[in-house]
């Protein structure tokens, strides 16, 4: 004889649903993937930029040319004084050089790729011609992974992904079955309600792996995002933080009784936390006076732990305080939920 | 099943009162109702919408408290070992929008999956006609379909006693008579169903017994044909006369065979005894009376004549045409 299981039947249909809604599917995994893209590729450390130089038509020409082809960010091209002219004024170009016994520079002052031009070029040409420069300098490049927005970035969405997905997985999902009266079938058999909440939550956790691995494996294959923490902590804290939305998702859920009241709860929750939790620029830049408030949001002490272990390399310990204030979070909407919880 | 005179009954209700807050006072949808559904029949619940049956069936599904009053179902009271009462018992609520993605199968197995014991959800799919769409999702079920899996996650837990809250509402009429003769096989079955319906048809079709509810109270209680002797004359004759204006129903009482007549939004109707004797005496009355015959019909009378002899008004609002 077949033996059922109701937590195994309650996860299976909950992953079954999920994994059937394209849409779903999409916001949960999909559209952070593109968010990332999106933002990585408009913050990027751009190549290093090309100086545009026109030289007139002259004797001297083509030596000065070739002088300061030297440099691999000039672009120089010699035409007439007029068509020289008319290359800076649409922007074709920064710099015009006039070569003669006195070297003449024409540019915009108020350009600032002109000013930059004229700096090197004049540099190029008086160093070529002979100057030294009276201190010994050396430069280093430095474009390191860990420092860029991308690298700040990919933690941000990984947080804002576990929030978003915690309140709309458990609040959406719950008044979703409200409404349609499923809830109200369900109570009316013997299934215990233990096993549907955690069913629900348990299926939410299970969705964080994934979504963990898209997000943070996009980042590193993408972007070269250092991963520099322990994974399992990583994976822990993501836990965490998925369980302390999951309590504020069923808050939310608990009496709404129709999907507009909770999509609106929702919403005013995670909209002061979108704003001011640092996914996509640092906590830190808020007023001291709004400090206090911007601490006391989940959001933000996840973000600030998912940066510290995944771009830092710090331990889960050193985080104490952090998940702490996120397992708050979690435990007393949840205890606060349970008390008003509406099944009929 | 019967152990005691007490326990004859799966259902009983004494005085079940249920108040609703309401904006600037309260509503009594259930008005001191009493309620006594035997083991192995097949009770209906018949009223108009709002007459409190929705309510009523709630209350004994342990869905809804009562503001006051005595329930006692399978001889136990909810709030003891609810789960224990749960096990016996199989619920299809009016309306339940099962998880689209899931397919027939899925959602059964998953009702079957609370109950301790039960039926394989494989054989219950037969039973209420879903074997072949055991793979399709519910999104993708007819309205009758729907229905029936509806019945059919009640079924699952092999309950003995069975509530169906308005089974067959809004299905079209082959729908409907596929859900009465699964209904009917589960009755012979001998389980114990209770039933709400505001159609009459499906009353007097599957009901062993009836209790005719409006305003929260029992109106009326037996089965079907001592409910319809009631009137006096198993015949219902109805007629329309060309000056309407002529002819009051009170005076056609005296009639032979004629127990009552009425107004109806498109004539007149009379309860009668034998049709052979009253529409021959009719007939002779127009005459008389010079008023010409536009329309004239008989059929048999139905509880729906039961529940308009007793309230005055139709079972279905969409049957009035007055107010």
């Amino acid at each position: 004889m077949t033996t059922y299981h109701p937590l195994k039947e309650l996860s299976l249909a909950r992953l079954r649903e999920f994994l059937r809604e394209p849409e779903a599917v999409f916001w949960t995994y999909g559209f952070p993937l593109l968010l990332a893209v999106g933002l990585g590729i408009a913050f990027r450390n751009r190549p290093v930029e090309k100086i545009y130089v026109d030289v007139v038509a002259h004797e001297r020409a083509t030596e000065i040319a070739h002088v300061l082809k030297q440099d691999p960010a000039m672009i120089v091209e010699v035409h007439g004084e007029q068509e020289c002219r008319d290359h800076l004024r649409l922007g074709k170009s920064s710099l015009v050089v006039i070569p003669g016994a006195v070297v003449t520079y024409v540019f915009d002052p108020s350009r600032s790729e002109s000013e930059l031009a004229h700096q090197r070029v004049n540099d190029v040409l008086q160093r070529a011609a002979g100057r030294q420069d009276p201190v010994k300098s050396e430069e280093r490049l430095v474009t390191e992974p860990g420092a860029r927005y991308i690298d700040f970035l990919v933690p941000g969405l990984l947080g804002m992904n576990l929030m978003g997905g915690g309140m709309w997985g458990v609040g959406f999902v719950i008044v979703d079955m409200r409404v349609k009266k499923l809830l109200k079938r369900l109570v009316a058999t013997p299934m215990k309600r233990t096993d549907f909440l955690w069913s629900i939550i348990g299926s939410r956790l299970v969705f964080t792996i994934p979504e963990l691995v898209v997000i943070l494996g996009s980042g590193v294959l993408f972007f070269g995002v250092a991963v520099r923490g322990n994974v399992l902590a990583i994976v822990i804290l993501c836990l965490v933080g998925a369980i302390s939305f999951c309590g504020l998702g069923l808050l939310v859920a608990c009496r709404a009784q129709r999907i507009e009241t909770v999509s609106g709860l929702m919403n005013l929750i995670m909209l002061p936390m979108w704003l001011l939790s640092g996914i996509f620029f640092s906590s830190d830049r808020f007023p001291d006076a709004l400090q206090p408030l911007v601490q006391a949001l989940p959001l933000t002490q996840l973000n600030y732990a998912l940066r510290a272990v995944i771009l830092e390399g710090a331990s889960l310990t050193s985080q104490f305080w952090r998940l702490l204030i996120l397992a708050a979070w979690g435990a007393i909407p949840f205890a606060m939920a349970l008390r008003w919880f509406r099944w009929n | 099943m019967s152990s005691s005179s007490q326990n004859d009954f799966a259902i009983r209700c004494q005085d079940l009162r249920k108040r609703y807050k309401s904006r600037g006072g309260s509503v009594d949808a259930v008005n001191g109702l009493d309620l006594g559904v035997r083991h192995g029949e097949c009770f209906g619940l018949l009223g108009p919408n709002g007459a409190g049956k929705t309510t009523t069936i709630e209350i004994f599904e342990g869905l809804l408290d009562a503001s006051s009053g005595d329930v006692e179902v399978l001889g136990m009271r909810w709030g003891q070992n609810d789960d224990a009462l749960r096990q016996r018992l199989g619920i299809s609520l009016q309306e339940t929008r099962f998880p689209e993605k899931l397919s027939v199968f899925e959602t059964l197995t998953l009702f079957r999956s609370f109950y301790r014991k039960g039926k394989d959800p494989a054989e219950v799919m037969g039973a209420v006609g879903l074997g072949e769409k055991a793979k399709a999702w519910v999104g993708k079920l007819s309205g009758g379909q729907r229905q029936r899996l509806a019945v059919a996650s009640a079924l699952v837990g092999d309950p003995e006693l069975l509530f169906l809250d308005e089974p067959t509402t809004g299905l079209d009429p082959q729908a409907r008579r596929q859900l009465w003769e699964i209904i009917r096989d589960l009755g012979e079955q001998g389980r114990t169903i209770l039933i709400t319906t505001h159609y009459m048809d499906e009353a007097e079709r599957l009901c062993d017994r009836v209790a005719v509810v409006d305003l929260g109270k029992v109106i009326a209680l037996g089965s079907p044909t001592e409910l319809i002797a009631s009137l006096g004359g198993e015949h219902v004759v109805e007629f329309a006369v060309a000056n309407r204006a002529a002819l009051a129903p009170e005076e056609l009482q005296h009639l032979p065979a004629v127990r009552e007549a009425r107004d109806e939004s498109t004539g007149i109707a009379l309860t009668v005894t034998e049709p052979h004797v009253a529409i021959p005496a009719l007939l002779k009355e127009l005459q008389s009376r010079k008023l010409n015959l536009v329309r004239l019909t008989t059929r048999h009378a139905s509880l729906e004549d039961v529940f308009v002899h007793l309230t005055g008004r139709h079972l279905r609002d969409d049957d009035v045409s007055s107010t």
